[in-house]
């Protein structure tokens, strides 16, 4: 793909004072947002995109910063000058969400009222909270209306959230590899991931922080069961086969094939910089998300509480199991209904459902297309 | 299968279609087409495609389409949700003729469907001739065709009757698009390169 990096990027921080009152019936009085920016806004502010991250992404979504060059944006390959989300046409915005653990108020988070870290005490947060507090961002940021929310599976559901919670503020929705609610093979995914970190002996019921402790090995666990589920089969049984490490069996429980040392290296590399209080949340959001429950599981009628000028590019691909083609299509069938402007495209990448991630011509050129196509 | 405007046929269904009306069309190819109907007739439109460089030029032309195989029915369409359902020059790419008949006129109130004339006097000519025809309307070889039904238009009107679909206009097209009229039904199947059919069904 042609197009440049952003280069050297900047995180800033916003407090927000005004209580959010949560979806769990929890309230946080004051919280903060770390988030980044790039691109400028326009004298119009009609150019601005919210990038929604997944489960384990944040607010670094692009560029490199000037003390850490190595630490590219987790989505970089799709920001920049010429690229799909073209800075040089946009206002890229990308936060880390209340509840993660790269800066914004979360569980790692110092408890004002007690002035220890929340641990488990932080009130769990769904998806509609973040769309809420991604507002008062917005407004922060004098963005009246995006030009685009897009998002990849747990961001893709927050865009589609959007388009609900705030219809007149979302101009456009791409929501990619994601689903309107999970399936129960899906949670239960997730609650093993869950009971991993949970059955941890040093977990201490979330509150390891002041056992001067991590709970590595369950989050290292829930890691490696994730990432088997983002893989497609034939994508590992090309990276890896049956490799052996050494070449032969050893006849022992060690390292032996290279797939188990690939996700033994995945899960502890995870488990070194993420918190587990976190990773159980950003399930939990997961789990919960549902924006029909409230239209008694209809969808149709979630959907037609979204803006008639919405438009919509839902995008799958054709190996992820775990958020397949056809959950799309529920979306895309609901939108219709509605006789919303959709568009559906289903991309034929071997990387299962991490290939939302991933560079592909025929992929970044219908965001690209599609993006190019906004009136700003 | 690009499809360009020009082609003859696209003005003729144009001409049926009126401002506002919601129109699908399967087998859009780029979105020429519904482009053309958006911009002439201000309607409401989406496409069906299958083809990945057509989705991708479908989007850059800024139409609503859909990645999808005709061949597994129209599911994500209500009953009755579209005024029009075009079929362009891609009925006879689809296995499953009568089904997707039925589901067109299941989702709309009317069905637009061209096709090539299989008993266009060339193509004769050429089976006469000992190959395969190769023409402005039936662009292929045979080995690389997507073309997987050959039949000519009083086979398909055979198949409407059967199926109790109302044939409520009918145009044939030479090879250079110039409208042809005949009386004598088999004259005119002779001398039809393509057709276009408005066709509707008891309710």
């Amino acid at each position: 793909m042609s197009g440049q990096s952003v280069g050297v990027v900047t995180s800033q921080r916003a407090h927000f004072d005004q209580p959010l009152h949560l979806r769990s019936g929890g309230v946080l009085p004051a919280y903060d947002l770390v988030y980044e920016t790039y691109g400028t806004l326009n004298a119009a502010k009609s150019n601005a995109i919210l990038v929604c991250h997944a489960l384990s992404g944040h607010h670094h979504v692009a560029g490199h910063y000037a003390d850490a060059p190595n630490n590219i944006g987790w989505w970089d390959n799709i920001v920049g000058p010429g690229r799909p989300l073209d800075t040089d046409r946009y206002f890229i915005v990308g936060l880390n969400n209340l509840g993660g653990c790269h800066g914004s108020t979360g569980p790692s988070s110092i408890n004002p009222a007690t002035g220890k870290r929340w641990g488990a005490d932080f009130p769990i947060v769904a998806v509609s909270d973040w769309v809420e507090a991604q507002a008062r961002l917005a407004d922060l940021l004098g963005i009246d209306a995006w030009a685009a929310v897009i998002g990849g599976s747990l961001g893709g559901m927050q865009a589609l959230r959007w388009t609900i919670s705030q219809p007149e503020r979302v101009r456009h929705a791409i929501i990619i590899a994601s689903a309107p609610k999970l399936t129960a093979q899906n949670i239960a995914f997730n609650d093993v991931a869950r009971q991993a970190i949970l059955t941890d002996p040093d977990f201490h019921g979330g509150h390891y922080y002041e056992h001067n402790t991590r709970p590595t090995r369950g989050l290292r666990l829930a890691r490696m069961l994730g990432h088997i589920t983002y893989l497609s089969d034939d994508q590992m049984g090309e990276k890896f086969g049956r490799e052996l490490r050494n070449g032969s069996f050893s006849f022992d429980y060690d390292v032996e094939f290279e797939v188990e040392s690939y996700l033994r290296y995945q899960g502890d590399k995870f488990a070194g910089y993420f918190d587990a209080n976190t990773y159980l949340l950003m399930t939990k959001a997961l789990d919960y998300f549902d924006p029909a429950r409230l239209d008694n599981g209809d969808l149709v009628r979630a959907m037609g509480r979204s803006h008639p000028d919405t438009g919509f590019l839902i995008a799958s691909f054709t190996t992820d199991w775990r958020f397949s083609p056809a959950r799309s299509k529920e979306i895309v069938a609901a939108l219709l209904a509605n006789g919303r402007n959709v568009s559906y495209a289903e991309i034929d990448l071997n990387f299962g459902h991490d290939s939302f991630l991933m560079e592909d011509a025929h992929y970044h050129g219908i965001v690209d297309a599609y993006l190019r196509n906004i009136q700003l | 299968m690009t499809n360009t405007l020009g082609r003859p046929d696209f003005d003729l269904i144009t001409a049926w279609i009126e401002p506002g009306h919601r129109v699908l069309d399967l087998g859009c190819g780029d979105g020429s087409l519904l482009r053309h109907l958006v911009d002439s007739r201000g309607v409401r439109g989406v496409g069906v495609e299958i083809d990945d460089a057509n989705i991708l030029a479908a989007i850059r032309n800024g139409i609503n389409v859909l990645q999808g195989n005709l061949e597994k029915g129209l599911d994500e369409f209500a009953d009755q949700s579209f005024d029009h359902v075009i079929l362009s020059r891609t009925l006879q790419t689809v296995r499953h003729t009568e089904g997707i008949l039925r589901e067109m006129l299941r989702v709309g109130r009317e069905a637009v469907v061209s096709f090539p004339n299989f008993a266009y006097w060339k193509n004769l000519r050429s089976v006469l001739a000992g190959r395969m025809p190769v023409s402005e309307d039936l662009p292929y070889q045979w080995y690389d065709s997507p073309n997987v039904r050959f039949f000519t238009l009083l086979d398909f009107e055979a198949l409407c009757a059967q199926m109790g679909l109302i044939i409520r206009e009918r145009h044939v097209l030479d090879e250079g698009g110039n409208m042809v009229d005949n009386d004598d039904e088999r004259e005119l199947n002779f001398l039809g390169s393509l057709a276009v059919y408005r066709l509707t069904q008891q309710r």
